[in-house]
């Protein structure tokens, strides 16, 4: 099972992961999956309401919007990062909390590197499947390592000029 | 001038501390090289042909004299004792050690200096008119701007990883000094009938393998929406720009393939999605960052100085100097001091640690204690003294700083090339030497008047040959270098791509070429015909037959 570093409340902790991410050409197991968007749009109807939880993984080149009518019955949401140089799934994530208010998790998959942990969790990503071993730990770490921020994001954090406004 | 406060200095301050962090876990082996590679590039540091070299932001071009003189010290401590100036107003170090970049990030943040997004796929660091805050012709100084954007672009968590690199220009004046359509995005400044103040927002201009213009996507933005409209253009270029090839990612690629309106409307779209209070800065932050860019200092002069008019008089090349690097201030009685990094026989853009020093004294002691960067690779003292200016020449003369070439044909805009840079087909320093020799003669340089010629040691177009009127491009045949001309291009206000004038010449042929193409010019002209008029008027055939009749 993968390491699942989940983010709340200013600290990551490591925890098992309930989740199985299932490849389209595999058959669905029992208990909480993760699917792709397009068997979801396919299978997710007959899937949904029967005691297990739903989550949806996107491409990169796949917009959240597609899933706007649906993300209440969805406990996540996967974005993928083809590359840890990829960034379209930043965008992604800031859609689905800033537009469309999803409030479940939004994980991180694929290539997903130690060193932008801090700019995931403030586009609104609370869920991490590293795949290079670093631990819970280190990206506590790595989200604390600056003490101000200079715009708003989906993390809460007060920017610069709301901070010097305060003073 | 604007001043970090805390808040900035804490942010420098980490991202020192991380980048240690992030040269130790490397050199521990924690990351592999291409992992660590877009994290050494947001902090500037490039593995080039002989060293590490580091880029060094200087946001919109302005710098105090203490940090001047840190960057010299910087020079003298962990490079060769000189650095290059570039055309995004960054400095660059080229003889770096990796060891070393984490104490000199330090030593840098402590005068609010710093090479965050210098390079890599994110927002760089921004350009903005040289003359900002000095000049009659602007509606408001765009240093303001520049700095909300640089707080906003800086670790972006969403724009950190865009497809490809984004660089932005800014001006506040009608007349474009910091080529903002050749810019991923530029803005311009402007003021309506009543008063208020608004931005035209050009997007999709770049050079590099496929040149392009900008495209005005937006007439007249409010200008305190400018924050959230940039969050629009960067969130329609970071989802939608192609990331299937390094070549075609630019946002230039995404405009020029949607066309400018249909980019424009997307953006409209996402931006009236955009919850603009959340985005958009407060108007007393815009006010603070205001407050830091007022001039303080001004004496109240006459509009005229004798010691001015008499020293030109007086000397032939102080009075030459007045002409071509001397520039009318806002102020009554004051003048910008272009600072010339265009030696003859120099490299264009260099400048010695005892240079950098030079031009810091004088800042202090004669130009409000500011020093700018301009795009074309040199300095300027931004607010001295029409009194003060024969003693700031003289200075300037004893350390090879006072050649009266700006906007001549020996001030050429020349990248490292192959002398220094990984990337580069052919060395461009040489070609702008020999360029610069053959026309050294102040007199003949005059009477050619404003001439630009641009050279890049290849298809990236750090030296913006595309927009000179004069372009050199260095490319590679069979392992040898040769040089392709173009003509008829500029990046200022009659911007436009140069074209190409035939097959590509030997280096030994590009200076012989270009004097062929001065006589053409001496002889074709039109009263007072600039020569990229001249050449617009005629055609390339004159050009073209002068260069190539051996050939025939």
């Amino acid at each position: 099972m993968p390491t699942l570093i989940r983010w709340r409340d200013g600290a990551a902790e490591a925890v098992d992961d309930p989740f199985t991410d299932v490849a389209d050409d595999v058959a669905i197991p029992q208990g909480d999956v993760i699917i792709s968007l397009a068997r979801f749009q396919a299978e997710g109807a007959g899937l949904l309401g029967h005691g297990r939880q739903l989550g949806v993984r996107l491409a990169a080149d796949e917009a959240p919007e597609a899933l706007a009518y649906d993300l209440p019955c969805l406990h996540l949401v996967a974005l993928t990062f083809p590359k840890f140089r990829d960034g379209r799934a930043f965008s992604a994530a800031s859609v689905l909390r800033g537009r469309l208010g999803f409030t479940g998790e939004v994980r991180a998959v694929g290539e997903v590197f130690l060193e932008q942990a801090k700019f995931m969790i403030r586009c609104g990503f609370d869920a991490f499947v590293p795949g290079d071993g670093t631990t819970a730990e280190q990206w506590t770490a790595a989200a604390h390592r600056f003490r101000h921020v200079y715009q708003r994001a989906q993390d809460g954090a007060a920017p610069a000029f709301v901070e010097r406004e305060g003073v | 001038m604007y001043r970090y406060d805390d808040i900035d200095a804490a942010m420098l301050e980490d991202r020192a501390a991380e980048f240690r962090e992030q040269c130790r876990r490397r050199l521990a082996g924690e990351i592999t090289e291409e992992q660590f590679k877009p994290v050494r590039l947001m902090n500037g540091l490039y593995l080039q042909l002989h060293a590490y070299m580091l880029r060094i932001a200087i946001p919109y071009g302005t710098l105090n004299s203490a940090q001047l003189r840190k960057l010299a010290w910087i020079a003298r401590t962990y490079d060769k004792g000189y650095g290059h100036f570039t055309t995004r107003t960054n400095l660059q170090l080229h003889w770096i050690k990796l060891k070393d970049a984490p104490d000199i990030l330090d030593a840098l943040a402590k005068d609010g200096l710093h090479g965050i997004q210098t390079s890599g796929n994110c927002i760089r660091n921004l350009t903005a008119d040289p003359h900002a805050g000095a000049t009659a012709d602007e509606v408001d100084d765009p240093r303001v701007w520049a700095e909300a954007i640089r707080q906003w672009s800086t670790f972006h968590p969403e724009f950190s990883f865009l497809p490809r690199k984004f660089k932005i220009a800014v001006t506040g004046s009608e007349t474009d000094r910091a080529a903002i359509r050749i810019y991923d995005i530029g803005l311009r400044l402007r003021r309506d009938a009543e008063g208020a103040l608004s931005f035209q927002v050009l997007a999709g201009g770049g050079l590099g393998r496929t040149p392009y213009l900008g495209s005005v996507i937006r007439e007249a933005l409010p200008a305190r929406h400018l924050l959230s409209y940039m969050q629009a253009i960067l969130r329609v270029y970071n989802r939608h720009g192609r990331r299937d090839n390094l070549w075609k990612a630019r946002i230039k690629v995404l405009v020029a393939s949607l066309g400018a309106a249909e980019f424009a409307r997307q953006v409209e779209e996402e931006w009236a999605k955009t919850d603009l209070a959340a985005i958009d800065l407060p108007d007393t932050e815009l006010a603070r960052i205001r407050a830091g860019f007022v001039p303080t200092g001004f004496a109240t002069l006459p509009a005229a100085s004798a010691a001015f008019e008499a020293a030109k008089r007086e000397s032939a090349a102080f009075a030459r100097f007045a002409r071509h690097n001397v520039m009318p201030h806002k102020q009554p009685g004051y003048a910008l001091v272009n600072v010339s990094l265009k030696a003859i026989g120099e490299t264009p853009g260099d400048c010695s640690a005892e240079q950098m020093d030079l031009v810091a004294d004088l800042a202090e002691r004669y130009s409000l204690n500011e020093v700018r960067v301009t795009y074309e690779q040199n300095l300027l003292l931004p607010h001295v003294k029409l009194d003060d200016v024969p003693a700031v020449h003289a200075a300037l003369a004893s350390a090879g700083l006072a050649t009266p070439n700006i906007g001549l044909i020996s001030d050429i805009i020349a990248c490292p090339g192959l002398d220094y840079c990984a990337l580069a087909n052919a060395r461009a320093i040489p070609i702008a030497q020999d360029i610069a020799r053959r026309f050294e003669d102040p007199v003949l340089a005059e009477k050619i008047g404003e001439l630009k010629i641009k050279i890049s040691g290849c298809i990236n177009a750090c030296g913006h040959h595309h927009v000179g009127h004069i372009g050199i491009l260095g490319v590679d045949k069979k392992g040898e270098e040769f040089y392709q001309l173009t003509v008829g291009g500029s990046g200022d206000d009659d911007a436009a791509i140069g074209k190409i004038i035939g097959p590509a010449l030997a280096a030994d042929r590009v200076a012989p070429a270009i004097d062929q193409m001065v006589e053409v010019y001496l002889r074709e002209r039109l009263g007072s015909e600039r020569f990229v008029d001249t050449c617009r008027r005629t055609g390339l055939e004159p050009f073209k037959e002068a260069i190539y009749a051996d050939a025939h």
